[in-house]
């Protein structure tokens, strides 16, 4: 049992703090431009296919610093030459370029890498286990993952809260006119901050792709989920999409973990119901079996009882 | 001035050659052939591959030498569904107003199930004009029991069928005490579950079952938490009817994790899977199916794959079934005289055939369900003559068992149309 108390904690830190790279740099764009970015995941799909060709060639390393700045610099010529126009007809128009924008990124990856799964690696130095506990392996590839998004955490923190372009950038958030007439090119920020965050929705997929296997249904499987933390942190706050991440990645991972269902609960109630029931299906429910779908359970229970999320400040 | 005269009257002649030349071929009109599956979206690397064996199989064995029933050229006539069965309504009235009267289909067995009834209804309204399905891969064995149909015939074995030659595998390993069978939440994952359980029990009453688990079809973003539970469950071995990059993700996390145990799989092979599993999944990725992979059995099937690859470097004889598939279709015809899909049921019922890999293959008249020898390789490096995704990893061929063994009874009461 405590094996995998243990397992499950480790594998839910590992999730959470991926989707915590995803989520930060979705969270900071939403905040300033006031719209969701549907290919949010799309970048970071990129960012696992940039890194697998780099990988190719130059070796794992090369990707992990180029296929981000790659992935920044495209990101910041959509909000530059694309978006920013779409920007002047209202957030719906925004909503929906991003939407269309997705698909085209994911056919463009089709179209490129083709449609198979791609076998990028992870690093040969990472190639060992870090510890062995109960018989069982931690990558050290995994501690790594660790390694890099808790440091992401500290340096985006630091930046945000204690540097003088984190006081314009959060300026610029809530009074983006103010700022604009103190003489700073918002616009740039706007660009910048675009691209900062698709290149760390870049570093998500550098990271993820080898554990994640790389594939083109990648940015789905990963994109829904990310609007949910951004939603459950609260609208903005890194600090809330820190949380909810951790909680999400933990949530899913002691869920799938578990053993629980509804048959626990009838034998808790001393019910007991035929197989032949036609909702069999619901009396034999397990709790790993929802793992999935429990995120967007929280989602509808977070809207619906706070909907500011955990830290959002905005209540308009 | 006379050069130019010259040459115009010479290409005058050349114009009348070829127009008596095509009028020659439209006397000879073509069996047109549909194919229906995913050519775009997620799927769409399956779907073409098999659309490229399939054309191979036409152009190589019949178009190149004359073609069929005295000279007809097979069309292959590509129709894309998405993997949708919506999308495969579409297309089926398409082909139906097109003319196209025999359809090959074979990815998913939702898509299967909603073109069986689809096709059902068309024949009973329309006599005369009715439509043959030929499902070269969809394994619901509902296909050949309670929903079996005169105008449907399925040349892979159904998932029982595989089941049962899985099964008998892994009772003669004396080794294996705890089995985990882990699978996408689904009707195939589902039958692939309850018939394991059904079958071990039978077969070896001492494993036992340690875990038995579903998850959404492609919504796991990470199998590591499932795989800790492999691990504390102490399985001996891992039984799964994952597909595409469930399969991928979920092998490579067991394996990732250190634990060294095998892996019974469908699907576990190609398009991109076996150069993902690499050096890592040698031994441990087992895959039960019905082509003999390595070593070839005949130098004919051997000349004849080396030669699709050749065609086309960038993917692999993936699906054998669809030649088999097409070579019996064809004898039914030329057997029948007739390109009618009422006379190639009637051929094809009870047909026995010897395929290029020196295989015996009877199409069972009761339930159109085909009878061969099925498989099971290992994904390996060692003795791979043709390897799969070009990396140098393939199957390679570990046990076999005679198609009169792997015959599975049936439900199927078809109702036959009188003519």
């Amino acid at each position: 049992m405590l094996e995998v108390i243990v397992f499950a904690t480790l594998n839910g830190l590992v999730t959470g703090l991926l989707l915590f790279m995803l989520a930060s740099g979705l969270t900071l764009i939403f905040s300033m431009m006031g719209v969701l970015n549907f290919a949010h995941a799309s970048f970071y799909m990129l960012g696992a296919y940039f890194a697998y060709s780099i990988s190719q060639k130059l070796g794992f390393w090369a990707g992990l610093i180029v296929a981000p700045l790659l992935v920044g610099t495209l990101g910041a010529l959509v909000e530059r030459y694309a978006l920013r126009r779409v920007h002047a007809h209202g957030h719906v128009a925004e909503l929906v370029f991003t939407f269309g924008l997705a698909f085209l990124i994911e056919e463009a990856v089709q179209f490129f890498w083709g449609a198979d799964t791609k076998n990028y690696r992870s690093p040969d130095l990472l190639d060992f286990p870090l510890f062995t506990l109960f018989g069982q392996d931690f990558s050290a590839y995994r501690g790594f993952m660790i390694t890099i998004s808790v440091a992401i955490f500290i340096v985006l923190y630091y930046v945000l809260t204690r540097s003088r372009i984190g006081i314009i950038i959060q300026a610029a958030i809530t009074h983006p006119h103010t700022v604009s007439n103190l003489g700073h090119n918002v616009p740039l920020i706007f660009m910048a901050v675009f691209g900062v965050g698709t290149a760390l929705a870049g570093v998500a997929g550098v990271i993820a792709g080898p554990v994640l296997t790389t594939f083109p249904g990648m940015a789905i499987v990963l994109g829904s989920i990310v609007f949910v933390i951004v939603v459950i942190g609260g609208l903005g706050s890194l600090g809330g999409a820190f949380v909810a991440s951790l909680m999400i990645g933990l949530l899913q991972s002691y869920a799938i973990a578990s053993n629980l269902g509804v048959p626990d609960l009838l034998n808790l109630l001393g019910l007991e119901f035929s197989k032949d029931h036609p909702l069999n299906d619901l009396w034999t429910l397990t709790l790993p079996q929802i793992a999935p779908v429990l995120p967007f359970l929280l989602l509808v229970l977070v809207l619906t009882f706070r909907p500011t999320g955990l830290a959002g400040k905005r209540e308009e | 001035m006379k050069t130019i005269h010259r040459s115009i009257t010479l290409r005058l002649l050349i114009a009348g050659l070829s127009l008596s030349a095509s009028s020659a071929t439209l006397a000879q009109e073509p069996v047109r052939i549909a194919f229906i599956d995913p050519l775009s979206g997620t799927f769409a690397a399956i779907g073409n591959s098999g659309l490229k064996q399939l054309q191979y199989a036409a152009d190589e064995l019949f178009n190149s030498k004359g073609g069929v029933l005295g000279g007809r050229m097979i069309e292959i006539v590509p129709l894309d569904n998405k993997q949708s069965p919506t999308d495969t309504q579409i297309q089926f009235r398409r082909a139906v107003s097109e003319g196209l009267r025999i359809i090959f289909q074979g990815n998913s067995s939702a898509v299967a199930n909603a073109l069986n009834s689809t096709i059902s209804r068309h024949n009973r309204r329309n006599p005369g004009q009715e439509i043959l399905q030929i499902n070269y891969s969809a394994v619901d064995p509902i296909l050949t029991n309670e929903q079996c149909s005169f105008w449907h015939f399925r040349f892979d074995a159904h998932a029982v069928m595989k089941l049962n030659v899985l099964t008998d595998y892994i009772a003669m390993n004396s080794g294996i005490k705890k089995i985990y069978i882990i699978g996408q939440d689904y009707s195939f994952g589902q039958v692939v579950s309850d018939t394991s359980i059904e079958l071990l029990r039978e077969k070896r009453p001492d494993i036992e079952i340690v875990g038995n688990e579903f998850h959404p079809i492609g919504q796991v973003k990470d199998f590591t938490p499932y795989v800790t539970k492999i691990a504390s469950s102490d399985a001996d071995a891992v039984i799964t009817g994952n597909f595409g990059a469930d399969m991928v993700s979920l092998a490579r996390s067991i394996i990732d994790s250190g634990l060294d145990i095998p892996i019974y799989t469908f699907y576990a092979a190609y398009d991109g899977i076996t150069a993902t599993l690499g050096a890592d999944g040698v031994g441990k990725i087992y895959l039960v199916h019905n082509d003999a992979g390595n070593p070839l059995p005949t130098e004919e099937r051997l000349a004849y794959t080396r030669n699709f690859k050749r065609l086309n470097p960038n993917n692999d004889m993936t699906q054998f079934r669809i030649t088999n598939a097409l070579q019996m279709l064809v004898q039914a015809m030329e057997t029948s005289q007739s390109a009618d899909p009422y006379d190639i049921a009637l051929a094809l019922e009870e047909m026995r055939f010897t395929n290029m890999s020196g295989e015996e293959l009877w199409m069972r008249g009761d339930d159109h369900q085909i009878i061969q020898p099925l498989h099971i390789s290992v994904h390996t490096d060692q003795n791979i003559v043709m390897d799969a995704d070009n990396s140098g990893f393939g199957l390679y061929r570990d046990f076999s068992v005679p198609g009169d063994e792997t015959v599975v009874d049936h439900s199927c009461r078809m109702r036959r149309p009188r003519r």
